[in-house]
This record gives C-alpha cells, structure tokens and sequence, in this order.
C-alpha cells in the first residue's frame, strides 16, 4: 500500500510545473490572482489549470508546444522557478555564474514540463479541494494546502510554499503526499555537481530533456 | 510444506530473472550520506528489484489489466485494501488516536457487508476516508527515527524502522496471513500482490521521466513520504537556512544582481 502511494506521489511530485498553476481566463485575470491572497491565488490557479485541460484534447495527449505555450503564458506568472532551481541546487549555486543559473532554470523546468506531459492526461480527472489557510497578515512566507480529489479513490494531499514579492505571491515548491518537489531534486543536483561541477549539472539536465523530447508522449 | 516449496521454487525463478551476474552501477561516494549508509547494497538491491519487476511482475500486471475490466480492478483492489482497516485500527489505538480507530473500525464494517466484501468503499463515499497507518508509522509517533534507508529484496523501498514495523504488520494484522485454507491464501497473497503492481502502472512512466537517477529520486520521495506520514500529512518543516541564503550575484558578474530584500546577506563567497 505505502509503495503504491509512494509512486504516485513521487509522480505526481514531478508534476509541478503546469500542475499547481493554471492558465487564468484572462491577463486580467492573471494579474488580480497574483496580487490576491496566496490560497485565493492557488484555488484559482488550480481550477483554471484542470478547466483548460479538460477543454483541450491536444493538452490531454501531452502535447509539447502546447504545454510549453500555456506554461510561459499563464504558469510563469505564479512561479518562481528561479528560486525553485536555486533551493534545489543548493551550495552550488553560489559559483554558478548568471548564465549558468539562466541555463539551469531553463532545463529544470523543460525537465518539469516534459515530465508533466506524461501525466496531464489524467489530470482531468481531479478536482482540487482547498483546505484550512491560516497565515498572519506579515507573513512573506506561506504555506497553502489543498487535495486533488479524484473520482474515484482517496484524495491526494498536495500543498504549495508561496513567498511574498514585489510582484506578488510566487510559488516556488509544490509537494504532493508529503514529496517536496525542490527537496526531492537536491540530493541528485548535488551529487550532479560534485561530480561534474555546474556544467556537468547542466549537461545532466540537457541529455535527460533530449531523450524525453525523442519519446511520444 | 508445498506452500514453502512453492516459495522456494519462486525465488530461483526470480533469481534467475533478476540475472545474478548483473551490476547496479555504484557512483562514486555511495554510502557517504547519513540517511543512506547502506548505499552500496541498497544500489544492487534496487536494481536486482528492478529487472525482476520488468521480467515478472510489470509483465503479469500488465496483462492483468488487460484482461480484467476497470470495474472489477476497482472492486478488487478495495477489497484487499478493506482487509488493511484492522492494521489501520490497530496502529491508530497504539498512537493513541482512538476517534481514528472507531473511524477504521466501522469503515471496516460497512465496507464488508454493505459493501459487498470491501469491492465498493461506501464509508468514503459517506464522507469517512480511509486512514493510512502501520506499525512502522506507530513506531515513529513513539519517537523512532527511520534509520538508516534499506531496499528490502522484491518488497522494494523501506528503512530499518518500517522493515520491522512491516514485520510486526504482516505476522500479527494481517488477515490473509490467518487464513486456514492455505491454497486459497496464496492465491490472494499472488492476486493482491498484482494488484497492487497494476495500480501504480499510470504513475510509473512519469517517475521514469523525472527521476535522473532513479533510486536517488525514489529514496527520497520514500523518506518524505514516511516522514509525513508519521506526522499524518503535517510534518514540521526542514530548515537548512544554507539552502536559501544565497541570491547573491553570480561569479563573475560582481554587484549586478543585489540579494534581493526579502532574502538573507548574501554569504561570503569561498
């Protein structure tokens, strides 16, 4: 029983990406959800992301360039992915220089995307629950809970870690049945670096989206 | 007696299929880290574990879900996991949860008999979810840390913490294991044992996309799981304040990109 909750849940942890967050109705709506509050920010991100790959079949067969379209287009927004990638390769971030940290962003989240095409198909058939909030008003730092319950089966726990900018609230973990996306990356990011530096990251990253790019999806 | 010549005969098939001569490949300075002393081994385990699953098991439940129709897996599948409300139970009085325990108790009930033999989970659908408990949860609410991580032979990820604490579940709550009518009882320890292989059949192909290293990636999804788990889905939070104290400028490119001001000085660099 625990080995398959631990499957799904390292799945659905690799999901990140176009998971959490949804492609607003509008820019306009965009906008009003990052400046909100963090729960309201993820509730409507959430339902707006399962609203749309319900209505869009070419979304459901795991499409590249579509995904990547409504990741760059409304997910970006409500992510911080540069912070994602810093917290997950930890120490060596510090002597990566500014296109190194670009190049890593970069492929860690094609990594994220390509690995959200496997599974977006069945994403349709959750609903996203939210669960209690409570934050002070001076927090910067927050956590947001909710569960995808699906038709059938028990609910999945999945929470967000939000901070506080100048742009509004930003994702940057997302952890699902208890699996944090950014503490499931470091340990391999790290071996990764000591191994072969930066670069060797880098290159880890590279190969691994050029095989998923050869798969169907 | 048959029973544990059957047994015997079954783990020379899966010896033979996990191929004895096979290497896992063990990157350098495996077992250096704390919750992983066990590496080395842990590495040829799950590779072993890996190449049994391919040649056996994912090919049985494959076909399993070929054959038999979504309905009946539904049915079959909380049936077996209706069985588990008494380990359930029996681990929620132990950390002391018993409003938790009368919940697993009367799932168990309804279940079984309006339920048709668990085939259809009427307590979730009342608005009674199932609880996930087991001894090896029970012994971290006592204060047991996981220990050291260990990939158990063919059961696959685990700690020596849930190694006896599946022990203790399987030899005294788990009611297959008190059947009488011992062919029966193989044949649902064979049929759960699909069953529960064919589940995770959707999740498998997108942890093989994630995953850069694969065993690194399911080790430490297995012990944040656990680690959850243990605090029912709400775990303090791990700090390592080393992690985020870094928005400093890149090398090379002084002063061009300030910490930000939510964030921690920038620490010296090396």
């Amino acid at each position: 029983m625990s080995y398959r909750a631990l499957i799904t849940s390292l799945a659905l942890a690799a999901l990140l990406g176009a998971w959490l967050p949804g492609p607003a109705a509008h820019a306009q709506g965009s906008a009003n959800a990052a400046l909100s509050a963090p729960d309201v920010l993820v509730k409507t991100m959430s339902e707006d992301v399962l609203a749309s790959i319900r209505k869009d079949p070419s979304l459901q067969s795991g499409d590249i360039s579509r995904l990547n379209a409504l990741v760059d287009d409304k997910v970006l927004p409500y992510v911080n992915f540069e912070k994602m990638t810093r917290l997950a390769v930890g120490r060596g971030w510090r002597d990566a220089s500014a296109e190194q940290r670009q190049l890593l962003t970069r492929e860690f989240r094609t990594l994220l995307v390509r690995t959200y095409a496997g599974a977006v198909a069945s994403a349709k058939d959750y609903q996203v629950q939210m669960r209690p909030f409570r934050a002070e008003p001076a927090e910067t730092d927050v956590l947001v809970r909710t569960q995808a319950v699906p038709s059938r089966g028990d609910p999945i726990q999945l929470d967000y870690r939000l901070e506080k900018t100048a742009a509004g609230w930003k994702i940057y973990d997302v952890n699902v049945l208890g699996v944090w996306l950014v503490e499931n990356y470091r340990n391999t990011f790290t071996a990764e670096v000591s191994r072969g530096g930066i670069d060797g990251l880098i290159k880890s990253l590279v190969d691994r989206n050029k095989a998923l790019e050869g798969k169907a999806s | 007696m048959r029973a544990f010549a059957l047994f015997c005969r079954l783990g020379a098939a899966l010896l033979l299929a996990g191929g004895l001569g096979a290497c896992a490949s063990i990157p350098p300075g495996a077992g250096s880290s704390s919750a992983d002393p066990l590496e080395v081994y842990n590495r040829h385990m799950f590779d072993f574990n890996d190449r049994v699953d391919r040649a056996v098991f994912k090919p049985v439940a494959q076909a399993y879900e070929a054959v038999l129709p979504e309905p009946l897996r539904n049915c079959i599948n909380n049936a077996f996991r209706n069985l588990g409300e008494p380990v359930n139970a029996i681990n929620n009085l132990l950390q002391a949860k018993p409003g938790n325990a009368m919940v697993d108790v009367s799932r168990f009930f309804w279940n079984s008999t309006a339920g048709l033999l668990g085939c259809i989970d009427l307590a979730a659908k009342a608005g009674a979810p199932r609880n996930n408990e087991d001894f090896g949860q029970t012994l971290g609410v006592w204060g047991f840390g996981a220990g050291p991580y260990f990939v158990l032979p063919l059961l696959g990820p685990s700690s020596i913490r849930d190694t006896v604490g599946r022990l203790f579940d399987f030899l005294d709550t788990d009611p297959l294991w008190y059947m009488n009518e011992i062919r029966v009882r193989n044949v649902l320890v064979g049929v759960r044992l699909v069953d529960t292989r064919a589940s995770v059949l959707p999740a498998e192909e997108v942890l093989n996309r994630a995953a850069l290293d694969k065993y690194q990636f399911v080790r430490d999804g297995y012990l944040q799981l656990r680690r959850n788990l243990v605090y029912d889905g709400n775990p303090p939070r791990l700090i390592d304040p080393e992690d985020d104290a870094d928005d400093s400028p890149p090398r090379g490119s002084p002063g061009n990109a300030g910490p930000a001001k939510d964030q921690p000085p920038a620490p010296p660099a090396r």
